[in-house]
């Protein structure tokens, strides 16, 4: 599998980190919602097709990524640095929460 | 069907071997049944059979997308043990292993469960005394455990990298003599052909394609052959439970799917006699009856649903192996394939009623199924027949995430990739 990382090109997928589900949203800290906290610890939405996900790429430029690809086929149809997809993917700094 | 026996097998090759009956029926699903499973896997099947000897329960259906045999209980690597740290963890695999035991007789199906031993090699200090740990623990709850020395691991596993000029030295190991193989395919023709005995349906090539539904209350399936109505369902799907369990509005489980690969080489002479596993790394390795080496690693660490994975797993997996075994650099490699694994968040399985009324559900096997056959079935069947779990299987809800009663036996959390 080749991610083609925006910064470096096309590279084996032994130069990355995988890191999960994207768009997982970190619930405030100083929030005590039991379900909340639950949900981002341990739900996953696990599709069987399109995927958004992280990756790093540790082993060169080690930008965070995000990877759409579809996990029956392994196909990748999109890869953004993250915090350029951040804003649709909830991943914005302290205090742009919401 | 005729029991199988030396009589039988002198019969039938006497006559040419032309008059063995199928091992089980390819029934119709008819419109209703007590119980659907859905997935004709090895624990699906168990479940079924289960169902049928202990509870009495005959009116049931398993539902298979492809052919029996087909999915993780023909794709691993066979190994059967019982050698875990935690009491809900040994408690529930020395249950499997002592069905295991009897698993031929009680199926009147060889199973081929050969109680070679289990050995895992430990390659520091630090890990010696977590495995010493392990042994203590499980001979606390009475499951068999024993350190070996170098010299006496040196002795049962020839051709092995222990001193000297190893990569990596081995200290010791820690050997559970019960723990064994089986033959995979065995086991899972067996279970089909126990249940279909005792009045299972066993439908092949019927995909689940929905659930029907009144109001929350799972009343049965929708497949690719027809509606069938069932006042219980259980889902037994492993690595397609994410996909199988969206089709009930169940978005969001404390699961990932990922890839395993595993490996056979050419057939060699007898040389390992146990199996093994590498601590320096993550590989485990026995040798077939046909003399082939299967083996296994890491699984490829990313959500997959694909039944196949990369090539950087493969050439670690060959290294650990050169590395353990350096004798072995030119054995050639005949067949690698991928098995789905539903990673659950703490490496400890899922067997509970629910989560919605009239369902119940069996996953989270991660990649430690094929020996869990027995007892998840047995399991399963009881908590489906009862509505409560039995006690090895009630630490093993689905809520235990929420509750902080998590079972991680590895300590990694909730990350899937690394239990």
């Amino acid at each position: 599998m080749l991610i083609t990382c925006p910064y470096c090109g096309p590279r084996d997928v032994s130069e990355y980190t995988y890191q999960g589900e994207a768009g997982r949203r970190r619930p405030d800290p100083a929030s005590a919602d039991r379900a909340a906290w639950d949900a981002y610890v341990y739900d996953r939405l696990n599709p069987a097709g399109e995927h958004s996900e992280l990756w790093q790429h540790s082993g060169g430029c080690r930008s965070h990524l995000v990877v759409t690809r579809n996990t029956l086929t392994h196909v990748i149809s999109s890869v953004a640095f993250t915090r350029e997809a951040g804003r649709s993917h909830g991943r914005r700094g302290k205090g742009a929460r919401r | 069907m005729a029991e199988y026996s030396a009589l039988s097998l002198l019969r039938n090759a006497l006559g040419g071997n032309r008059d063995w009956a199928p091992a089980w029926r390819k029934p119709d699903p008819r419109p209703a049944y007590d119980v659907v499973i859905v997935g004709g896997g090895g624990h699906g099947l168990a479940t079924a059979y289960y169902l049928a000897r202990e509870h009495g329960i005959t009116d049931v259906a398993v539902l298979e997308k492809g052919y029996v045999g087909s999915g993780n209980v023909g794709r691993n690597t066979t190994i059967v043990r019982s050698n875990y740290l935690l009491p809900e963890s040994i408690r529930f695999y020395e249950h499997s292993l002592k069905l295991w035991e009897n698993l031929s007789h009680d199926l009147n199906y060889n199973v081929m469960f050969s109680q070679r031993g289990m050995l895992n090699l430990a390659h520091t200090p630090g890990q010696a005394d977590e495995f010493i740990r392990r042994g203590n623990a499980m001979r606390h709850e009475g499951v068999d455990a024993e350190w070996l020395t170098p010299a006496e691991i040196a002795r049962r596993v020839p051709g092995l990298a222990i001193g000297g000029s190893a990569r990596f030295p081995v200290v010791g190991g820690l050997m559970q003599p019960r723990g064994g193989t089986a033959r995979h395919d065995a086991v899972a023709w067996g279970y089909a052909r126990g249940a279909d005995r005792r009045g299972v349906d066993i439908i092949e090539n019927c995909e689940v394609v929905g659930f029907l539904r009144d109001g929350d209350r799972i009343t049965g399936v929708r497949t690719t052959r027809g509606e069938i109505r069932a006042a219980k369902v259980g889902v037994a799907v492993a690595g397609s439970t994410g996909h199988v369990m969206k089709m009930a509005g169940i978005e969001r489980l404390p699961i990932e799917s990922h890839v395993l690969q595993a490996f056979v080489s050419e057939s060699l002479k007898p040389l390992i006699h146990t199996v093994v596993t590498f601590g320096a790394g993550h590989l485990y390795v026995s040798q077939s009856d046909k003399g082939g080496l299967v083996f296994g690693g890491d699984i490829d660490g990313y959500n997959t649903y694909a039944q196949r994975g990369n090539l950087p797993v493969v050439e670690e997996v060959m290294s650990e192996m050169v590395a353990l075994f350096p004798g072995l650099a030119r054995v050639r490699l005949l067949r690698s394939w991928g098995g789905i694994m539903d990673m659950s968040m703490d490496g400890s399985p899922i067997i509970t009623r629910g989560p919605l009324p009239g369902m119940y559900l069996n996953c989270g096997w991660c990649y430690g199924g094929f020996k869990a056959t027995p007892a998840s079935g047995w399991s399963f069947a009881w908590t489906i027949a009862r509505d409560e779990p039995h006690r090895i299987n009630a630490p093993y809800t689905l809520d235990r995430f929420y509750r902080g009663a998590v079972i991680d036996e590895k300590g990694q959390g909730a990350t899937p990739r690394l239990h």
